[in-house]
């Protein structure tokens, strides 16, 4: 068996979400192949190659994989996917974007966002909003997974993969890359963080959100939301925590002002300790918090920065 | 501009779903059923490119069983023209569903198609994608905003990074992500206005695909649940827990 998984990058550096995705091959078993796609990636391929269980990185490296668009990206995984018996991505808005695109053009199905391995066919995933756990599995010659990376820990950094480039600009011009709106953010990333604190709708406005980042910059922690929040627009879209947004699992969760609907919940409910704070004691989000602070959040939140 | 929107129904988004008995599928015995939330924003989004004089013509099609009908009554209560419902009682794979659909693109002469990103129960996030590829058409998903103009689809995507706008050749798929637009509520004569409006039905065995499902559900279970903690008086108390007994800070 040999495995081609798709990397998260951003041409510069890699994501970790890639590391946890190769933590998933390397269960499945077989060498692995890492592909890096994009315009200048050299620094991010370079990255790659040190990940411990990559075998070989590819690096496709032309001006139509800027913006990773599905069309493109999907081309060239076309142009090797006969190599493979799985063909691997993270659970990303990359991932969903381009994995079943390649599905569909090879005649496949897809697992999304699986959350274990359970043998080199077999895998579970959650549906209806966390509330059911799916065991599958799948027919396919050639099996397309995308990786949930909250659900598998970070591969190891001390190989020496070997870095081969793909030749072949698949630029099939049926969409063109604009631009990118990134939020700048100097705090660690939300998936991978191990404290983020959480605003929801309590929040009141997006100034307001300031009190969570104060508390955050305290202990190094990201700033997530709920829908209610970003539909707001308290706060954008890319901090969105939740069945339809990121999922996290950090060491620490701190949700302020924040209900605690099940499509919430199946974004955060695997972390490792849950607080909340909510005036509400009937509040959801205390069924599933190891601790709760019944308290209006504009008097908790200063003396949480204080105390810290 | 003739546009295709896809809607599916789903269990109620609010209902907490279980295994059945025997743990080989789930119980959906008695549930509330709904439209997929997404797809009353595509829907939406199709009905306002009407409204702007941009979109000629907005087909409703859904793939399911004959209870689906309410889903696309709904569209058409909206403001969609007319249906089409391909019965089957089998769940079908996104897999599936692109295939059937890319053969309703053939026969309508359909220019966009607007489907939801993911449907609430099973979060595929895949049929668009899948639908895009079969047809050979370009792709844009998790759209926050839609801009048509001589032949292109400029389209502001939602991504992990923030927000990434690119732009599409039509014919195009777009799936639709939750801040597209604030979906409509039917009027009452509206709702009695859709009762008149075409909806075609369709056997499945009419579109002679080979629809044979490429994964086996072994089993489902319930996910562990986490046991509600303590409630503390105190953030000093807070921080003893998460430092000393945690060990987290
Ligand atoms: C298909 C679908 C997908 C969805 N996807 C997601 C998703 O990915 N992520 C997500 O988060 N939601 C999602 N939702 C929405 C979800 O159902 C809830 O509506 C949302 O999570 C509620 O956000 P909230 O907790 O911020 O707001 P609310 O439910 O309004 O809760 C606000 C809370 O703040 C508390 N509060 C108010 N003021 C104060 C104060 N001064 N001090 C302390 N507490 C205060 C209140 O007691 C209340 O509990 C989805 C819904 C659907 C239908």
């Amino acid at each position: 068996m040999t495995i081609l998984i798709i990397a998260e990058h951003d041409n510069s550096s890699l994501k970790e979400i890639t590391l946890n995705t190769i933590t998933a091959a390397t269960q499945i078993g077989g060498d692995i192949d890492l592909l890096i796609a994009g315009e200048d990636c050299a620094a991010a391929a370079e990255a790659a190659a040190k990940i411990s269980g990559v075998t070989r990185v590819l690096v496709a490296d032309q001006a139509c994989y800027n913006g990773q668009l599905a069309e493109n990206m999907a081309a060239l995984i076309m142009s090797m996917a006969s190599n493979y018996s799985h063909i691997l991505a993270p659970s990303t808005a990359n991932g969903k974007n381009v994995l079943p695109r390649v599905a569909a053009k090879l005649d496949v199905s897809v697992l999304s966002d699986i959350i274990s391995v359970e043998s080199p066919d077999t895998f579970k995933r959650s549906i209806y909003a966390g509330n059911i756990i799916a065991t599958l599995q799948s027919l396919d010659p050639i099996k397309l997974l995308t990786v949930r990376g909250t659900s598998f820990s970070p591969a190891e950094q001390n190989g020496s993969a070997f870095i081969k480039v793909v030749d072949g600009a698949f630029d099939e011009a049926l969409s063109l890359f604009i631009n990118n709106d990134s939020v700048v953010n100097e705090r660690p990333e939300l998936t991978s963080a191990k404290i983020v604190i959480s605003g929801g709708r309590g929040m009141q406005n997006g100034e307001n959100f300031s009190m969570l980042e104060k508390v955050a910059d305290k202990v190094g922690a990201a700033v997530g939301a709920t829908r209610a929040a970003v539909d707001a627009g308290f706060v954008p879209n890319d901090m969105q925590v939740g069945q339809t947004g990121k999922i996290v699992a950090p060491d620490l969760y701190i949700a302020v002002g924040i209900s605690g609907a099940i499509q919430h919940l199946a974004g955060m409910k695997e972390s490792k300790v849950i607080v909340a704070i909510n005036k509400d004691p009937e509040a959801p989000i205390f069924q599933v918090a190891d601790y709760g602070i019944v308290s209006d959040l504009f008097d908790t939140l200063p003396e949480l920065e204080n105390a810290l | 501009m003739k546009i295709l929107i896809m809607v599916k129904r789903v269990t109620d988004p609010n209902v907490t779903i279980r295994p059945n008995m025997d743990s080989s599928n789930v119980d959906l015995t008695n549930v509330k059923m709904a439209m997929n939330p997404f797809c009353e924003i595509a829907t939406e989004e199709a009905i306002r490119l009407k409204e702007a004089g941009i979109a000629s013509e907005v087909i409703v099609l859904s793939i399911g069983d004959k209870q689906s009908q309410d889903q696309i009554r709904t569209s058409l209560a909206m403001g969609a023209d007319r249906g089409i419902l391909i019965e089957t009682d089998a769940t079908l794979e996104p897999l599936n569903i692109a295939k059937l659909a890319a053969k309703v693109i053939e026969e309508e002469e359909i220019d966009l198609v607007l489907l939801g990103k993911q449907s609430s129960d099973k979060d595929n996030n895949q049929t668009g994608q899948m639908l895009a590829a079969i047809k050979d058409w370009g792709q844009a998903t998790f759209a926050s905003k839609l801009y048509i103009s001589n032949e292109k689809a400029t389209v502001t995507r939602e991504v992990d990074t923030g927000l990434q706008t690119i732009e599409l050749t039509l014919p195009a798929i777009v799936t639709c992500d939750l801040r597209l637009n604030t979906p409509r509520f039917a009027s009452l004569p509206n709702i009695m206005k859709a009762k008149r409006k075409p909806l075609v039905i369709k056997p499945i065995e009419e579109f002679g695909l080979d629809l044979t499902p490429r994964f086996k559900m072994l089993n489902v279970e319930s996910p562990q649940v986490r046991e509600a903690g303590d409630i503390l008086g105190s953030v000093d108390e807070l921080l003893e827990k998460l430092k000393t007994t945690e060990g987290v800070l």
